[in-house]
């Protein structure tokens, strides 16, 4: 069984082509047919597949689809294949799953748009290229998808071409993005010269006998892999391409953006575990890298003001989490997170494209306030999504974070672990800011907007209703502290247990109890303090402090007191970080050192090759001169290095 | 008096073959260049005809033939060349000749 | 005295038999029935298919004939199919081209199947004396076909630079050629090898002269540093013209080098492995930095060839079967991709080319949307962005050069494929992107043309997808090593 794998990855395919071609053509509904019943029914395909892995015994789920023989000439031999197994089965719902949600989505949210086939093309294109680089059975396959992938979404943030910032932002990416893929590609011809081949199980077969455990081959390999995942999956020091992608149309930031694309690296670093596992230098580099990403996203997401922005930035910082599980040998907890995160943050970003829609594309939370009672179900979803990223039991972020914090602190990591909860209270407070300052408080909408506010269309909310259903019990796949009850990691266990070397405590240790519920305990503190700070600072605060010191005059110092201890926390904390946070965090290492070396890179390039340009001078006599050198320095040459 | 042997010819043909290149790297008549490059593959046919008769060998002298044939058409060619660039440009300076360039 | 005559098999040149037939038969049809005039492209293409099909008619036994003075093998009958190709395709995109241009004369077409003959020796020589024949006979019709638009004056200072340095270029061929002749006494590329092994007197004068001749074909392939005249030449001549010329003559001066390394100077691998590197690092270096900052179209594939000649002379440093035959497939592979391109560019242009510049392809999306795609895929195709073919073929090449422990080599090559994917993307970004505030009307593509394009999408994919039966074939036509 399992022949059918490749119909699901060709689906959209045949979905993008359809529109791409013929789609001018098209009335609407005729996109929408191609579009949603392709990837619908690569959906249904999808759980199809998955069920019939689940239906089978635990050692035995692993399904391969070789389509043909791709290259067979020489050393290299390369199949064109498909692999199910538990790993990529929970990456294949969730690309199809929350793909085909968004695509539904789309329909309303792109319905006013003048080349609303041009968009589907390029989403189907993409869902395809995801799907290889998600079931290709080796990492050929995967650099396909991985490149195909990072193509569609310079497509498709570069959509809106009218705008400057949008083809700005799409080149950024791209290049960013290649920096990555030479990594990747680098590692993977290291992983040839080694193994001979790029078929996974071969490679990860062979690993122990080809291998030395934190040998200079093995920390290589996964250190050229892992600038692949850096650049894909918006890591220091290759982040800043993505709060730049928020350019694109909303539905693209949810599906490319948060749910799929940039968990891709999430996705190799697992899919790659048994070499990880062999390198601990890499691993103490991921974890780091997703660390020191995931505090340092979250602080510059406090005061953004456009509410994409503040998405984009807390989508890096929970893929440093994921990087952060990963680096410490949790990979479950990882994938977990991968898949919380894709119902949250999709449900997150599609609730921001309700409000966008409805504000007339107004993105500056300074101008929104106040907009619960207009769309009632986008804030609903939205809060209840917030409330699973801040990690608030019972919702799906609880349980995936909690995760993450408790396999790295059972890891050894204390202080890994004191990042990851403080990063945690920062994404507490600066999501519900972003709920306060959108859905509460006093209206600051312009009125030409106010006359267009309204609920989005029913095909908009259904999607985030799902979604957000989703956020809310999703965690509940990876219940903690019982041992047997955590499905999730019954079922992905086994893809990460092979050959017992260096593989880190975190996912053999023993199960404290109390420590679990202690941290749980902290992080849950942690994540109410976060919100209730928000809501002093954004809600309360104003009208509250003041009514009640005209109310309770005499208790007033009191009241000052506390008012006193709110302003000290803003002149010794908030102040601080909110300046480190703008200034030092977003404008000096954002915009001048990242984007500058980035810039630096491009511009002595530019400057070198206007340099040559030079050297081009058009007059024959030149040219002659440079190919007589040339020879002369051709014979010297070689005499002296051959004799 | 010396016979003149092989190493004669050999030196007189290197010699012949820098003065061409040299030539061409320093005169701006494209005339000139031309037959400065005429005279690199002369001083190649004194070679291969010095080796050939040196070495008893035929090949060589076939060489040298379908060389001068080569040349010959080259010769055709590039004058015809030289003549179109003359009727557009009115000069047969190769300095003055930059349009492209960069 | 026994006069033998030598084995004599016709059949081993039969595609360029009948090309030269097909070319004097245009050159007649022109001068004694100007009613063909508008037929003469398709006579040409018809040539050229023909050829094809003898030129795809496998050898069982490999041999040389003509006394010796030609192989017959497969890595021939390889590279006669990548020149038939790069020829037909040339021949399709010119037919517009050429109606629109006033050069639609019937020794246009025989010039370049003259041309192709001429590399069909090249690929095929088995004896230096062939070998620079055919060298001779490609380059004199391509010097007056980069000047054949004789009204612009680009063209005639293409022409005279690419006629001038290329002869220049042929004096050092011919003078390594002559050194060889003298030390080994051999003229054919076996016989070296042998008398090479036999006896390793004069070694020096050996390697110079093995050096000359690598600079010749070197000009021939626009490696770096012999590469000055090739951006100055491209933007010259006929777009067509420039197609033609990199891709086939490309191919066969590889071809050439490859054939003259692998028979005749296997005694000195070490050497020239080491020189073939540098030359590499250099091209693909030079090649992707110069193409950064350019903005005229043409000027900007100028480089990119050259760039491209730089991989493919990676594939050669390996020295290895694996190595032989991943050239031989990227140069399949370029030929689409790259006259492909110059097809699009040849039609986005407009009659004499008004606008080679970048800004000709602004919001072309908007207008040609599928010429847009086509441009989009070979503009991928060339970067190596998967699935196209150019994908495959640098990875096939790069694949080879790790194999044979050239690391390094490879490392620079890959930095080089991720600078060299930001100057496509700048065309990309001007067909999607930018709008052209001329709002021009939509371009009009011949059937030739539209052929031409459809074959070449098709091979991009076919060839990215499939690779491994034509790797097989490349694979077959290898050298001895």
């Amino acid at each position: 069984m399992g022949d059918f794998l490749w119909v699901i990855v060709l689906l959209p395919l045949i979905g993008a082509i359809a529109t791409g071609l013929f789609g001018q053509k098209m009335s609407k509904a005729g996109v929408n047919f191609w579009a949603l019943g392709s990837t619908g029914l690569s959906f249904l395909l999808a759980v199809i597949a998955f069920i019939e892995l689940v239906l089978r015994p635990a050692s035995e789920r692993v399904i391969v689809n070789t389509v043909y023989s791709w290259i067979a000439a020489g050393d290299l031999n390369v199949n064109a294949g498909f692999l199910l197994d538990p790993l990529s089965g929970i990456w294949l719902l969730i690309v199809t799953g929350v793909g085909f949600l968004i695509h539904i989505y789309s329909t309303g949210y792109m319905s006013h748009d003048h080349s609303y086939w041009r968009f589907f093309c390029y989403l189907n294109l993409f869902m395809f290229s995801m799907l290889m680089l998600v079931m290709g059975d080796n990492y050929l396959l995967m650099f396909i998808g991985w490149e195909g992938v990072g193509l569609c979404s310079y497509l498709l943030i570069g959509y809106d071409y009218h705008r400057d910032a949008a083809a700005t932002a799409g080149k950024k990416a791209f290049v960013m993005n290649r920096i990555g893929d030479f990594g990747f590609m680098l590692g993977m011809f290291l992983i040839f010269v080694t193994f001979g081949t790029l078929d996974y199980q071969t490679v990860f077969n062979n690993a122990h006998d080809k291998l030395a455990v934190g040998g200079a081959v093995a920390t290589a390999i996964t250190l050229l892999l892992f600038v692949g995942a850096v650049g894909k999956s918006a890591q220091i020091p290759l982040y800043t391409w993505l709060p730049d992608a928020m350019e694109g149309p909303t539905p693209v930031s949810a599906l490319i953006h948060a749910a799929t694309m940039v968990t891709a690296g999430v996705y190799m670093v697992c899919r790659s575990s048994v070499l990880f596992d062999m390198a601990p230098t890499s691993m103490a580099v991921v974890a780091v890298i997703g660390a020191a990403t995931a505090i340092f996203a979250a602080t510059i997401g406090l005061f953004q003001k456009d509410i994409k922005k503040v998405l984009a930035y807390s989508t890096v910082s929970q893929l440093g989490y994921m990087f952060m599980a990963c680096g410490v040998g949790a990979y479950v907890a990882a994938a977990f997170h991968v898949m919380t995160h894709a119902f949250f943050k999709a449900c997150l970003f599609l609730g921001s494209g309700s409000v966008i829609h409805a504000m007339s594309g107004e993105q500056n939370m300074e101008k929104m306030g106040g907009l619960k009672k207009h769309m009632p179900k986008t804030y609903w979803t939205f809060l209840i999504s917030t409330l699973a990223i801040a990690g608030i039991f019972p919702f799906a972020g609880f349980f995936s974070k909690d995760e993450i914090l408790y396999k790295t602190y059972a890891s050894g990591n204390i202080v890994l672990w004191g990042i990851g909860a403080v990063a945690a209270g920062i994404t507490a407070f600066y999501m519900f800011r972003a709920v306060f300052m959108t859905f509460h408080g006093t209206s600051r909408v312009e009125p030409e907007a106010m006359k267009h506010l309204h609920e989005s269309p029913n095909v908009m909310t259904t999607p985030l209703i799902i979604l957000a259903g989703l956020a809310a019990v999703g965690g509940f796949l990876g219940v903690p502290i019982i041992e047997g009850w955590n499905i999730l990691h019954n079922f992905l266990g086994p893809v990460f247990e092979h050959g017992g070397t260096a593989h880190g405590p975190a996912e053999h240790g023993e199960h404290h109890l109390t420590t679990e519920l202690m941290l749980m305990g902290v992080s849950i503190g942690i994540a109410v303090v976060g919100i209730a700070k928000a809501y002093i600072a954004y809600i309360k605060h104003p009208e509250i402090t003041e009514k009640l010191y005209k109310m309770f005059k005499p208790i007033h110092t009191v009241i000052y007191n506390k008012y006193y201890v709110d302003e000290l926390y803003d002149i010794l904390i908030v102040k601080p970080t909110v300046a480190t946070s703008r200034w030092v965090l977003h404008k000096l290492v954002d915009e001048i050192i990242i984007d500058g070396i980035v810039n630096g890179v491009g511009d002595f390039f530019v400057t070198l090759s206007s340099m040559v340009k030079k050297f081009q001078s058009g007059l024959l006599r030149d040219y002659a001169l440079t190919m007589m050198l040339g020879a002369l320095l051709f014979v010297s040459f070689y005499l002296w290095g051959g004799k | 008096m010396a016979e003149l042997t092989l190493n004669h010819y050999l030196i007189l043909s290197g010699v012949l073959f820098s003065i061409g290149v040299i030539g061409v790297l320093t005169r701006r008549n494209v005339i000139v260049v031309y037959m400065c490059i005429e005279l690199m593959f002369n001083a190649a046919n004194l070679m291969i005809i010095a080796f050939s008769n040196s070495l008893g060998d035929m090949t060589g002298h076939v060489f040298v033939f379908m060389v001068m044939a080569v040349a010959a058409a080259e010769a055709a060619v590039g004058l015809a060349i030289i003549i179109a660039l003359y009727r557009n440009k009115k000069t047969v300076d190769v300095d003055e000749v930059n349009l492209l360039k960069g | 005295m026994d006069i033998v005559i030598p084995s004599i098999s016709f059949s081993a040149i039969m595609p360029e038999l009948v090309l030269l037939a097909v070319g004097i038969l245009i050159l007649l049809l022109d001068v004694f029935s100007e009613k063909h005039s508008g037929k003469l492209a398709y006579i040409a293409v018809g040539g050229v298919a023909t050829a094809l099909f003898f030129a795809m008619t496998p050898i069982t036994d490999p041999s040389t004939t003509f006394a010796g003075l030609y192989s017959a093998d497969r890595f021939t009958q390889f590279f006669k199919v990548i020149f038939l190709i790069g020829t037909g395709l040339t021949l399709l995109i010119s037919e517009k081209y050429a109606k629109e241009n006033n050069i639609n004369h019937g020794e246009y077409y025989s010039l370049i199947l003259f041309a192709t003959v001429g590399m069909m020796f090249m690929a095929g020589g088995a004896d230096l004396i062939t070998i620079f024949m055919g060298v001779e006979l490609m380059s004199i019709c391509l010097y007056i076909l980069a000047g054949y638009t004789r009204a612009r004056m680009a063209s005639n200072e293409a022409s005279m630079k690419y006629f001038l340095l290329g002869a220049f270029a042929s004096g050092f061929l011919l003078y390594g050629m002559g050194l060889i002749y003298g030390i080994t006494g051999q003229t054919k590329l076996v016989k070296i090898a042998g008398a090479i092994s036999a006896n390793s007197d004069n070694m020096m004068v050996l390697v110079i002269g093995a050096g000359l001749m690598i600079v010749g074909f070197a000009f021939k392939l626009a490696a770096v540093p012999f590469h000055q005249w090739t951006p100055d030449v491209y933007q010259g001549a006929p777009i067509p013209v420039t197609a033609f010329m990199s891709s086939g003559p490309k191919a066969a001066a590889l071809a050439a080098i490859l054939r003259v390394l692998v028979e005749a100077m296997n005694f000195i691998q070490v050497d020239w492995i080491m020189w073939v590197s540098v030359l590499a690092i250099m091209t693909m270096t030079v090649g992707n930095i110069a193409a950064l900052v350019q903005s005229d179209i043409k000027r900007m594939l100028a480089f990119s060839s050259i760039s491209h000649a730089g991989y493919a002379l990676v594939g050669v440093s390996a020295a290895t079967s694996d190595g032989v035959s991943a050239v031989m497939f990227y140069m399949l592979v370029y030929t689409f991709m790259n006259i492909a391109a110059f097809g699009i560019l040849a039609l986005v242009a407009k009659a004499n080319e008004q606008n080679t510049s970048i800004d000709a392809f602004k919001g072309l999306f908007r207008t040609n949307p599928v010429l847009a795609a086509v441009m989009t895929i070979m503009l991928f195709s060339l970067a190596g962005i998967p699935p196209m073919g150019g994908f495959m073929a640098k990875f096939y090449i790069f694949m080879s050069a790790v194999n044979a422990g050239h690391l390094g080599l490879v490392l620079v090559a890959v930095i080089n494929s991720a600078i060299g994917a930001y100057y496509y993307i700048k065309v990309i970004v001007a067909i999607y992107f930018q709008e052209n505030p001329e709002k021009p009307e939509p371009v009009k593509a011949g059937p030739s043309l539209v052929f031409a394009l459809l074959v070449s999408v098709i091979a991009v994919f076919v060839l990215g997808l499939m690779p491994d039966c034509y790797l097989t074939i490349a694979g077959k036509a290898l050298l001895p090593f």
